[in-house]
C-alpha cells in the first residue's frame, strides 16, 4: 500500500482519471456525482503531492528522480518518461494541486447554473493533469508535452461558452498567440538536442555548468532567448501578452486557476528551472529582466483605466508576472518563485472574489455598475480586501514579502539595476492604486446597478441568470475564499529571514558572483559585489519602508479619487485627453497587431494560400486528374461492349500484331 | 513431293477462313464451325511439320487438339441449347451478357 501510494506518477494521473471518467460518462451522472468525482481526484492528488513533499523535505535529498522507461530513442539520443521532484517542482506542485483543489470546490457552486457541468470539470481536471506533467517532468520534451497540454486545456476552457463569438475568438487568440511562443521553445529544444545531445534536466545542467559565462552572444544566449520567447507566450509578457485579457471570456474559476494562479506562471517556472543556462547567458538574462520590467509597468498603466472587474485583474496578472520575470532576470530565481507562490494565493482569491461579486449581482462585470456591495456580501468584501492588501504589498501580508524581495534584488543584485527597481516601485504604486480603485468602486458607496425590476434588461455576461438584489454567495464558494485569504495573509511569512530562498538553494546553481559581475563590470549596477551581505540590511530596511509608503500612497490616491471626490477621475480623464484614450484603449496594441501582422497574414492566406495554392493548385490538380481519368475511361469503356465477336476481333488483331512484330524482328 | 510451304499455306488459309467466319457471322452454330475450322487449320500445320521433321510430337499434339475439340463441342452445344432456351435466339449479338 505504502509503495503504491508512493509512486509520483499518481500525482498527475489522478486528475487524468477524473477527467476521463467525467468526460466519458459524466453526461449521465448527476451534478453532485460529477462534482464529487472531480473533487475526489484533485484532492487525492493534493494528498499524494503533500506526502511526497513531506518525504522529500525530510529525506534531505536535493532531488528525487524517477524514470518509467524510455519514451523515444534515436541513435545516441533518448528521452525518458520520468519525473523530477526537487524543491522547485515541489513548490509548484503544491501550488497547483492546493490552489487547484480550492478552485474546484469553488466551481462546484459557481458553475451550478451553467450547462456542460461535467464538461467543465472534465476540462479542469484535464488541465491539472497537464500542469502537473509540466511541473514534474524530468526533461524538456515531457515539459513541452505538459506545456502544450495546458495550452489546449486553456483553449477549451476560454471557449467554454462556445456559443458566444467573443469566447470562441478569445480561445483561438490565446491558442494562436501561444503557438508563437511555443515555436521559440521548440527551437530551443532542438538546439539543446543538437548541441547537448540530451534533454534531461540533470544532464543538460551538468553540461551547462561546465561552460563558461557567455559575455557575447553564443549558444546559451540563443537557447535562453528562445526559451524566453516561449515563456513570453505562456506567461503573457510583452509582446505576446494580448491573449490574457481576452482570456477573461472563460468562466471565472478558469481565470483564477489557469490565467492567474498556475498556467501563466509556467513561463516563470521554465526560466527558473533553466537557471543554470540563464545564469551563464547574461544577455538573455538581461532580456528577461527588461521584458519583465516593461511588462509590469505597461500592464499596470492599462489596469488603471479598465472598468471590467475581470480585465483589471487580468492586467494586474500580466503586471505581476512581469515582476516575476524581473526577478528571474536579475538572477533572483527564488524571489521569483516566492512571488509566484504568493501571487497564486492572492490573485486566485481576487478572481474568485470577483467571481463571487459577478455571481451575486447577476452576471454584471462593469465596476461602474457596482458599488456598495460591502453590506450585501461581507465575506467577499473582507477576503478580497485581504487579497488587495497582499497584492499591494502591505506588511504583513504575503505580497509584501515577495514583492519586496523582488524590488530589493532588483536594486542590489549584480545583475540588477536601479532602473528596474525604480520602475518596479512605480508599478507597486500603480498596483496599489488600481487595486484599491477596484475595491472602492465595487464595495463602497451606493449600489449603482439596476435593482430587481430593471435587471432583466441587461444581457448577463457570464450566463448567470438575473438574481434580483445582490446577495452573498453560497458557502461552497466562500470556503475557498476564506482559506485563500488565510494563505494570502500569512503565506509570506515563510519568506522571513530568507527561509524560502534557502529552501530553494539546491535548485539554483549559483554562478559565482565574481565571475559574472566581472563580465558585467561596466554594466549598470555594479552594486555590492558580494550580492546581499549583512551590512546592506540598513538599505534593505529603508527600501522596505519606501515600498510600504508607496503602497499607502496608492491607497490614499485611490481613496481620494474614488471615495472623497468621485467626480475627479472623469475630470482628470478629460484633462489628459489623448493620453487617457491611449491607455483606455490599451495603447491600441490589439489594433496595431491586427493591422501590422494579422491583416497581412489573413490577406496572404486568403489570396495566396487559399485562393491560389489551395483552390487553384491543389484542388485544381486533383480535379484535373479526375477529369482526365474520366475522359480516358470514357473512350476505353466503349470497348467493353459485351459482343463476343468484337472481343474476338481484338484477340485476332492482337495475335496478328504479335505475328507482324515477330516477322519484323526476324527480318532485321 | 509437295513442299512443306504448301501445307502451311493451306493451314493458314483454313485458319484465316475460320477467323473471318468467326468475326462476320452471327449465328452461334456457324461460329462454332469456324472455331473447328481454325483448329483444323492448326492441326494441318502440326501434321505437316511432324512429317517434315520426322518426329511424333506433332501427331500427339493433333490428338490432343482433337480430344479437346470433341469435349468442347459437347460442352459448347449444351451451352448453345441452353442459350436458345432462355433467349430464343442464336444471334450472338443479342447474347451480350459479358458486358455486365
Amino acid at each position: 500500500m505504502k509503495l503504491f501510494f508512493w509512486q509520483p506518477w499518481l500525482i498527475p494521473i489522478l486528475p487524468l482519471a477524473g477527467a476521463l471518467i467525467n468526460g466519458l460518462f459524466g453526461k449521465r451522472f448527476a451534478k453532485s456525482v460529477v462534482a464529487s468525482i472531480a473533487l475526489f481526484f484533485t484532492g487525492a492528488s493534493f494528498v499524494v503531492a503533500s506526502a511526497h513533499a513531506y518525504t522529500l523535505v525530510h529525506s534531505g535529498a536535493d532531488a528525487l528522480e524517477t524514470s518509467y522507461g524510455t519514451w523515444i530513442r534515436a541513435g545516441n539520443f533518448s528521452v525518458d518518461f520520468g519525473f523530477y521532484l526537487d524543491h522547485l517542482s515541489l513548490v509548484m506542485m503544491l501550488v497547483v494541486t492546493g490552489v487547484g483543489f480550492l478552485i474546484h470546490v469553488y466551481s462546484v457552486a459557481y458553475m451550478e447554473h451553467e450547462g456542460g457541468y461535467y464538461r467543465f470539470f472534465s476540462y479542469l481536471n484535464f488541465f491539472m493533469f497537464f500542469m502537473l506533467t509540466l511541473v514534474l517532468a524530468n526533461n524538456y520534451l515531457l515539459m513541452f508535452v505538459g506545456w502544450e497540454g495546458v495550452g489546449l486545456a486553456s483553449y477549451l476552457l476560454i471557449g467554454f461558452f462556445f456559443l458566444k463569438d467573443s469566447a470562441a475568438n478569445a480561445g483561438k487568440k490565446a491558442f494562436i498567440t501561444n503557438r508563437v511562443g511555443d515555436f521559440g521553445f521548440l527551437i530551443a529544444i532542438f538546439l539543446l538536442i543538437q548541441h547537448f545531445g540530451t534533454l534531461s534536466y540533470a544532464s543538460v545542467f551538468r553540461i551547462a555548468s561546465h561552460l563558461p559565462v557567455e559575455t557575447t552572444a553564443g549558444l546559451l544566449t540563443a537557447i535562453g532567448l528562445l526559451m524566453l520567447v516561449g515563456a513570453c507566450g505562456k506567461s503573457a509578457q510583452i509582446p505576446l501578452y494580448v491573449w490574457l485579457p481576452d482570456a477573461m471570456e472563460g468562466p471565472t474559476p478558469v481565470s483564477a486557476l489557469i490565467h492567474a494562479a498556475t498556467m501563466v506562471t509556467a513561463g516563470v517556472y521554465m526560466v527558473c528551472r533553466s537557471n543554470p543556462i540563464f545564469s551563464r547567458a547574461p544577455i538573455a538574462l538581461l532580456a528577461v529582466a527588461i521584458i519583465g520590467t516593461l511588462t509590469c509597468f505597461f500592464a499596470a498603466t492599462i489596469g488603471i483605466t479598465q472598468t471590467d472587474i475581470k480585465r483589471v485583474l487580468a492586467y494586474s496578472t500580466v503586471s505581476q508576472l512581469g515582476y516575476m520575470f524581473m526577478a528571474a532576470g536579475v538572477a533572483a530565481y527564488s524571489a521569483s518563485i516566492f512571488h509566484l507562490m504568493t501571487h497564486a494565493f492572492f490573485k486566485a482569491l481576487l478572481f474568485l472574489g470577483a467571481g463571487s461579486v459577478i455571481h451575486g449581482i447577476g452576471g454584471e462585470q462593469d465596476m461602474r455598475k457596482m458599488g456598495g456591495l460591502r453590506k450585501y456580501m461581507p465575506w467577499t468584501f473582507w477576503t478580497m480586501l485581504i487579497a488587495t492588501l497582499a497584492i499591494s504589498g502591505f506588511w504583513p501580508f504575503a505580497g509584501f514579502f515577495s514583492k519586496d524581495e523582488i524590488l530589493w534584488q532588483a536594486f542590489s543584485s549584480p545583475h540588477g539595476s536601479k532602473i528596474f527597481w525604480a520602475v518596479g516601485l512605480l508599478t507597486a504604486f500603480m498596483t496599489s492604486f488600481y487595486m484599491f480603485r477596484l475595491i472602492f468602486l465595487t464595495f463602497t458607496g451606493e449600489y449603482r446597478g439596476a435593482l430587481p425590476e430593471a435587471h432583466a434588461a441587461h444581457g448577463s455576461h457570464d450566463d448567470h441568470g438575473h438574481h434580483g438584489t445582490p446577495h452573498e454567495s453560497p458557502w461552497f464558494m466562500l470556503a475557498p475564499l476564506v482559506l485563500l485569504a488565510i494563505l494570502s495573509a500569512i503565506g509570506g511569512l515563510v519568506g522571513i529571514g530568507n527561509r524560502f530562498e534557502h529552501f530553494l538553494d539546491p535548485v539554483i546553481q549559483n554562478v559565482s558572483v565574481e565571475q559574472s559581475s566581472a563580465h558585467l563590470a561596466e554594466g549598470a549596477a555594479a552594486a555590492e559585489p558580494e550580492g546581499r551581505p549583512g551590512e546592506s540590511s540598513g538599505t534593505e530596511t529603508l527600501l522596505k519602508f519606501v515600498s510600504v509608503f508607496v503602497a499607502f500612497a496608492g491607497l490614499g490616491l485611490a481613496w481620494f479619487l474614488y471615495v472623497k471626490s468621485p467626480e475627479l477621475p472623469a475630470k482628470i480623464a478629460a484633462a489628459s485627453g489623448g493620453l487617457y484614450k491611449l491607455v483606455l484603449n490599451k495603447y491600441w496594441i490589439d489594433e496595431l497587431y491586427s493591422v501590422a501582422i494579422i491583416g497581412p497574414l489573413v490577406a496572404f492566406s486568403r489570396v495566396v494560400l487559399w485562393q491560389s495554392v489551395d483552390q487553384k493548385l491543389i484542388d485544381g490538380s486533383v480535379n484535373e486528374s479526375a477529369v482526365a481519368a474520366r475522359d480516358v475511361s470514357q473512350v476505353i469503356r466503349q470497348q467493353q461492349s459485351g459482343l463476343v465477336r468484337s472481343y474476338a476481333g481484338w484477340i485476332a488483331a492482337g495475335a496478328a500484331a504479335v505475328v507482324v512484330y515477330m516477322v519484323w524482328m526476324g527480318t532485321r | 513431293m509437295i513442299p512443306l510451304s504448301w501445307y502451311l499455306l493451306l493451314g493458314a488459309f483454313l485458319f484465316a477462313c475460320g477467323v473471318t467466319g468467326f468475326l462476320i457471322k452471327r449465328n452461334i452454330i456457324t461460329l462454332f464451325m469456324s472455331i473447328e475450322l481454325m483448329l483444323n487449320g492448326v492441326n494441318l500445320s502440326f501434321i505437316a511439320f511432324a512429317t517434315s521433321l520426322g518426329t511424333l510430337d506433332g501427331h500427339i499434339f493433333v490428338f490432343f487438339v482433337m480430344v479437346v475439340a470433341a469435349a468442347e463441342a459437347a460442352a459448347g452445344l449444351a451451352i448453345i441449347i441452353s442459350v436458345y432456351r432462355t433467349r430464343e435466339t442464336l444471334n450472338v449479338d443479342r447474347v451480350n451478357l459479358l458486358k455486365l
